[in-house]
């Protein structure tokens, strides 16, 4: 299973436009405790790049703070120490509102579950990201919402609603609505984790797709060592802090994956 | 944008079918209600101002307020008490009425008619009544009274005619026994007594009016009272009875005269009319405030069941104010789609009591329940019910904005 969805020349009106050195996302030191009576450490001093068109597997045991790590990269918890950098431009001064509006046109979420609206077809799911971003008229919208959903193998099912749809074509077209607004960086967690093996693969072959045909980022939560392994690159974590961060090829040296 | 939010409320709210009808019922019925309590007081409260303004003297100029005049004896003697004098009589009365009547039209903007009232007893038959007598002008009264449209048998003119002619109340005639034809006595406490001939009876509707009164010309009744000339009482109807507060005003200023506008001669009616509105408006409030809880209740709802979608939501990059204003939608959608149902109820409502007929025998006699249709109550029904909706809408919205997405991210995986 292949897909192609080019990353259009509207990238250059994103908020993201990097030079070729700089990196797309960038963790600095970054750190998340959740506070309380009794404080609990997420994250530890994150520090690592990530550049355009890598493919970046997070592993790490269950607790480790995988998940932690990848919404602090997304933008949607706020690191309690260190930062994050999207195109070199730092975050932490950034209000709500500037980073939801940085998240809607820079980088798309893809999450264990589909979380697709139950109410609105696969298509009007694919829409909403455009119809906040509000760039387009309805009818580029819903053209470009049918290009992505037949690149992506569901030309026949835009009609359709969640409930009516299988788990992999679900899980496919919450991918899509990832890449509605033609982020740059694609952020999943656990995109596969409620699969069976065939949908895993067209999921994973999807997201292979856009970083090597369209030149996306994109950063993955994994429990599944094969598919790590098929990534580029790989950033292992241990009780919130990155023990390993090296070649998805090279096997992991600090501690237990699972 | 908003068309994006608009969609998405009216999934939430289709999505709780039976709740939404539930509470969209709630403030439908609350603005129905409140519209035709509004349409039933107001238009009880106009019937009684239109009875007022129609039935009574815009302004009444009775008898002067001055002291009366000192006695010739304290005049002359400077004493502190003295008796076996017989005292003068100080007739009471508008001095030189003729020219106070001229002076008034010269400027009231409206008709002007002297009257002379006084107690008197008829007689016919062997049965006698007290009544009261007004001696009058035809010509000028009808225009300051609605005497004329009273009449049921007769006219006010016809006493014009010859001297001794009278008009009584319906009520005086059923008491007498008397009827159109026939001659009764009228005796007044100066000891004269004169015969008149019945020529008109009248019904006003006021019981107390046509159980007592009895018109003649207003030299019969300066007869009757031993005053000639005189009068006691000039009755005013204004071109805009509002204007009666200050019409009287001048006069009083003027000559001294007690002049009474119709609000004045009922203040107390006035403000029971106000406390009732009060009253009633704050029945309509409280209503329409349960109706919000119905709305708070679902909305409340919606965003628990959907804070998954609102965490989704946020994810993919919509703002805590888009998510305020998704759900405060959801309130006013429910609170307007409910004003209209209500104003629709709410019309059909005072149709339904103006239709009503029944009749009450009081001071005013009524055949109907008087309602009134103004646009101003449903007006202030919805924006109460909006205003209402909007406060259910918000709290339940604030909580849904400040949703960490994360949280509930965590919490379903």
């Amino acid at each position: 299973m292949t897909a192609t969805v080019s990353a259009s020349a509207e990238m250059s009106g994103d908020p993201v436009a990097p030079a070729s050195a700089t990196p797309l996302i960038e963790a600095v030191h970054a750190g998340r405790v959740l506070g309380g009576t009794v404080p609990v450490t997420l994250v530890k001093d994150a520090t690592f790049a990530v550049g355009r068109g890598e493919f970046v597997a997070i592993t790490g045991p269950s607790g480790s703070g995988k998940s932690s790590l990848l919404y602090l990269l997304g933008l949607l918890d706020p690191p309690t120490s260190g930062e994050i950098r999207i195109a070199g431009r730092e975050t932490a001064s950034l209000d709500d509102d500037a980073r939801a509006a940085l998240r809607l046109a820079t980088l798309g979420f893809v999450f264990q579950f589909h979380f697709l609206l139950p109410e609105f077809s696969a298509l009007a799911n694919v829409m909403i990201p455009m119809r906040r971003l509000g760039r387009r008229t309805e009818a580029e919208m819903r053209a470009r919402a049918e290009e992505i959903l037949a690149a992506l193998g569901l030309a026949d099912h835009g009609h359709k609603r969640p409930d009516q749809l299988s788990g992999g074509q679900r899980q496919r077209v919450a991918v899509a609505r990832a890449l509605a607004n033609d982020p740059p960086v694609i952020l999943a967690d656990e995109p596969t984790g409620s699969l069976d093996s065939k949908s895993t693969g067209q999921v994973f072959d999807i997201l292979d797709g856009l970083v090597r045909r369209d030149g996306r980022t994109v950063i993955a939560v994994t429990h599944d060592l094969d598919l790590a392994a098929r990534m580029q690159r790989r950033i292992h974590l241990v009780d919130g802090l990155i023990v390993s961060d090296r070649p998805a090829s090279e096997p992991v040296r600090t501690g237990p994956l699972l | 944008m908003i068309r994006l939010l608009v969609d998405l409320a009216l999934t939430h709210i289709a999505g709780r079918g039976r709740q939404t009808v539930v509470s969209v019922l709630g403030v439908a019925l609350g603005v129905g209600f409140s519209i035709a309590m509004a349409a039933l007081m107001q238009g009880s409260q106009n019937d009684l101002i239109d009875t007022i303004v129609k039935e009574y003297p815009h302004v009444s100029v009775s008898v002067d307020t001055r002291k009366p005049r000192p006695q010739p004896a304290s005049a002359v003697y400077d004493v502190a008490d003295y008796s076996g004098l017989r005292p003068r009589d100080d007739r009471r009365g508008i001095l030189n009425p003729a020219a106070v009547e001229a002076a008034l039209r010269t400027w009231v903007p409206g008709r002007v008619s002297g009257t002379l009232g006084l107690q008197a007893t008829a007689r016919y038959g062997g049965s006698d009544v007290g009544v009261s007598v007004v001696g009058i002008d035809p010509d000028r009264y009808a225009a300051v009274s609605p005497l004329p449209g009273n009449m049921v048998q007769g006219r006010v003119d016809d006493l014009k005619a010859t001297a001794s002619r009278v008009v009584i109340g319906d009520g005086v005639a059923e008491t007498l026994g008397a009827a159109v034809g026939s001659t009764i006595t009228v005796s007044s406490s100066e000891g004269v007594s004169l015969r008149f001939r019945v020529v008109g009876v009248f019904n006003s509707g006021v019981s107390a009016e046509d159980d007592q009164l009895v018109y003649m010309l207003l030299k019969n009744a300066q007869t009757l009272a031993a005053q000639p000339s005189a009068i006691n009482a000039i009755r005013l109807s204004l071109d805009d009875p509002y204007a009666a507060d200050a019409v009287a005003d001048r006069i009083e200023g003027t000559f001294g005269l007690d002049a009474k506008s119709w609000q004045e001669a009922n203040q107390s009616l006035l403000e029971a009319i106000f406390v009732r509105n009060v009253i009633m408006y704050t029945v309509v409030g409280a209503i329409l405030l349960v109706a919000g809880f119905g709305i708070f209740n679902i909305v409340s709802t919606i965003t628990h069941e959907k804070a998954r979608d609102i965490a989704i939501l946020k994810s993919l990059g919509f703002r805590s104010a888009d998510m305020r204003r998704l759900f405060l939608m959801e309130g006013l959608a429910m609170g307007t789609v409910g004003s209209v149902l209500g104003w629709g109820l709410g019309f059909a409502l005072t149709m339904l009591l103006g239709s009503i007929r029944f009749e009450v025998k009081a001071e005013v006699e009524m055949t109907h329940l008087p309602v009134v249709v103004d646009w101003t109550h449903y007006a202030l029904a919805a924006l109460f019910a909006m205003g209402s909706a909007a406060v259910a809408g918000y709290l339940p919205a604030r909580r849904a904005a400040s949703l960490n997405p994360v949280d509930i991210i965590r919490g379903a995986t």
